[in-house]
């Protein structure tokens, strides 16, 4: 399999069902994917077997041709969302750990990402630390690994504004100068709109919708409409409707009809529509 | 010292693209004379740190420039300005722009507001070059 992430017919099955199933997907070298979907649509579940710590039931995942199997790949690194620190260790007794863990391993990167963030006092105790601080150490850790693939499971939940700031500049300044391929997962669509490129959204366990964000954006077009008038040709992903008018989200609409409004939607209003498809199918 | 090259200043709240704000404001600076050929853009890393957008969507919106043939990617130094857009009848001492100007003067004598001078200008330039794709 090419690409710096993929995987095949992959599926993870927990006593209470499937978490994820028949997912295959080929993520390109050097993107930045937005990984989206409800809770409980599968992300962290797909994280996980792609960090090598959760054994997937069925299917296979590889990181640049070799496969994932028991252990975490040398080339990726992983943010989990519980962001397993030692808390009574310092943060540098924390770096020296993580250094003894890791058999590539970088000091002087770990350091050099730590004199950036303003939040992150080597002297402190981890478990003294704002969880914001926390998210970056933890974050630093990671690239400390010299990853070339890096997974982040939500990266920014518990970060202030300027937190997020220099967090997505340190993440984004890693893919310019290393190629780094990241693929993170958040509920905050906004932030993730000036810094992804690839979209791979997922409910119940299967990709909805993977590909570039720009080539996604123009296959799908909301329209506006009469709620009394027939739909529109194409894939209807959702709708919303009042009494006179339909507000729908198509893919692969082939024309407008006349008296429908046609406009390309912006990330936000795609993904909240597939996540009201989703919804409405689990009602 | 500060860094010789132009900043691009990415609006969230705008509606248009980071890709489509790099080559506007790139055009820009080349209309207004702050890129002039030989002028290197700013490097996916330079605008990273100071915007904290992804590289890629800098370096694609520099493949458009190039594709467009007014910029040109030298391996391992840089994207450089090679055509200019700056011309002669849109500087400050133009005929040109001195016309315009004594027209908007009689329009604020008119009693024109800044919508109507736009509406009007608007209708004008669409009169004259046909309906912009937006």
């Amino acid at each position: 399999m090419d690409g710096a992430l993929s995987c095949s017919g992959l599926g993870k099955k927990f006593r209470r069902g499937w978490a994820v199933r028949d997912c295959s997907f080929e993520l390109p070298e050097g993107k930045v994917v937005a990984l989206v979907g409800p809770n409980g649509a599968g992300k962290s579940t797909l994280l996980g077997m792609a960090a090598g710590l959760i054994r997937p039931t069925e299917g296979e995942l590889w990181v640049h041709g070799t496969p994932v199997r028991n252990r975490t790949h040398p080339d990726v690194a992983f943010l989990a969302q519980s962001r397993p620190l030692y808390r009574d260790f310092t943060v540098r007794e924390q770096i020296k750990a993580a250094r003894a863990m890791n058999d590539r391993w970088s000091d002087e990167r770990v350091t050099e990402i730590l004199d950036l963030l303003a939040g992150v006092d080597p002297k402190a105790k981890v478990g003294e630390l704002s969880a914001g601080a926390r998210s970056q150490l933890a974050i630093a850790l990671a690239l400390g690994r010299l990853p070339k693939v890096l997974l982040l499971d939500e990266p920014l939940s518990d970060l202030d504004p300027l937190a997020r700031d220099e967090t997505l500049r340190l993440v984004m300044t890693e893919v310019a100068d290393r190629g780094t391929t990241v693929v993170m997962s958040s509920h905050l669509l906004g932030d993730l709109r000036e810094v992804c490129d690839h979209l791979l959204l997922i409910d119940k366990g299967h990709v909805q919708v993977d590909g570039d964000i720009e080539d996604v954006l123009a296959e799908h077009r909301i329209l506006v409409g009469p709620a009394d008038s027939p739909e529109p040709e194409g894939t209807l992903v959702s709708a919303t409707r009042t009494e006179r008018q339909a507000t729908l989200l198509m893919r692969d609409t082939v024309s407008v009809p006349d008296g429908w409004a046609g406009t390309e939607p912006d990330l936000e209003s795609l993904v909240m529509g597939y996540l009201r498809a989703a919804r409405g199918r689990r009602d | 010292m500060l860094p010789d090259v132009i900043e691009f200043r990415i609006d969230r709240r705008s509606g248009v693209s980071t890709y489509m704000q790099i080559i506007q404001q790139a055009k820009q600076a080349m209309r207004l004379g702050l890129l002039n050929p030989g002028d290197r853009l700013p490097t996916a890393r330079e605008v990273v740190e100071a915007t904290a957008v992804n590289p890629n969507t800098v370096l694609k919106a520099y493949r458009e420039l190039e594709r467009e043939g007014l910029v040109e990617a030298r391996r391992g130094l840089g994207t450089f300005v090679t055509k200019s857009l700056a011309s002669e009848a849109g500087s400050d001492e133009s005929p040109l722009r001195q016309e315009l100007s004594a027209w908007m003067s009689k329009a604020v004598q008119g009693g024109l507001g800044v919508e109507d001078v736009d509406a009007m200008y608007a209708v004008v330039r669409q009169e004259q070059f046909g309906v912009e794709e937006s």
